[in-house]
């Protein structure tokens, strides 16, 4: 909301600068907020919503993506790499195993037009909002 | 199956020695594994938004650095409504503690993900010394 703000005041921003400054004051002077795996990222146009995360090193087929009306939940698993005899864990810091995460959308979205791509580990989820939704232009008319 | 844990949020990177970056945009610590085999020490990092293109391996003596860099792709038209991740490079930086042999590493990216396979060298994978007991003083009885 914080953004909506700023930028109605015609300030010029740099979200990453931003966000990190934000990212640093949640986690410097508040309780740290623990935030449901995976991270997610929602950007949002007039007429569209996409959604990010981060989720290295997953085949595609096991991400499972679904959507009622305006809640998008995504369902995956990571496996560990096999450890063989002779091999020896120096260390172990990359998670592995299942993960839910549900997620309210800011409007309902059109369901059969949302379009998924995985690309250099990050997951981007574009979802058009729904038709039925959308703000309408109200013509006003001259008598 | 394990389930990830809640807290498994990117860490920042300390700040490097020899200074700050000039750049600010955020740096983070990749997670990693490292698993060593009879021949090759293991490295794998999880480096999301990284390809074969925009990492950097550097092996300075013993000191093993990895440099990630990442284009941040902020949407056109977009505001961000929603974050609970930023993004940045990555960096780590080891001391290996075993001679690797240098010119027999070997590195490949794939779905953000870095693995790196550095071959042990011949002077380490023979460093096994037998101790042998010195004529019969090698065993000290203690019930005399």
């Amino acid at each position: 909301m914080l953004w909506y703000d700023l930028d109605k005041l015609g300030r010029w921003l740099d979200p990453w600068r931003e966000f990190e400054r934000m990212n640093r004051f949640s986690s410097g002077y508040m309780t740290p907020q623990t935030i449901e795996f995976p991270a997610m990222n929602v950007w949002v146009a007039a007429d569209r919503a996409m959604v990010t995360t981060e989720l290295p090193g997953i085949d595609p087929k096991d991400i499972d993506i679904s959507v009622v009306n305006d809640a998008l939940t995504l369902r995956g698993s990571r496996q560990p790499d096999g450890l063989i005899e002779s091999e020896s864990y120096h260390r172990r810091e990359r998670w592995h195993g299942q993960f839910t995460k549900t997620l309210e959308l800011p409007f309902p979205v059109e369901v059969n037009k949302i379009d998924a791509k995985y690309a250099k580990g990050v997951l981007a989820i574009s979802l058009p909002r729904a038709e039925a939704d959308k703000p309408r232009k109200i013509l006003i008319k001259s008598e | 199956m394990t389930e990830p844990k809640k807290e498994m949020q990117k860490q920042e990177a300390k700040t490097p020695q020899q200074g700050e970056r000039t750049s600010d945009r955020p740096l983070y610590a990749p997670y990693v594994d490292i698993l060593e085999k009879e021949n090759d020490i293991i490295v794998i990092a999880d480096m999301p938004g990284v390809d074969e293109n925009s990492v950097d391996i550097t092996l300075d003596k013993n000191v093993l650095t990895i440099y990630g860099r990442v284009e941040a792709e902020i949407p056109q038209n977009f505001r961000l409504a929603k974050s609970e991740y930023g993004v940045g490079d990555y960096q780590r930086v080891f001391t290996l503690t075993d001679e690797v042999d240098r010119d027999k590493i070997h590195a490949t990216v794939k779905n953000g993900v870095l693995k790196l396979i550095l071959p042990k060298a011949e002077m380490a994978k023979t460093r096994k010394i037998q101790v042998k007991a010195e004529g019969e003083g090698g065993i000290i009885d203690l019930t005399k």
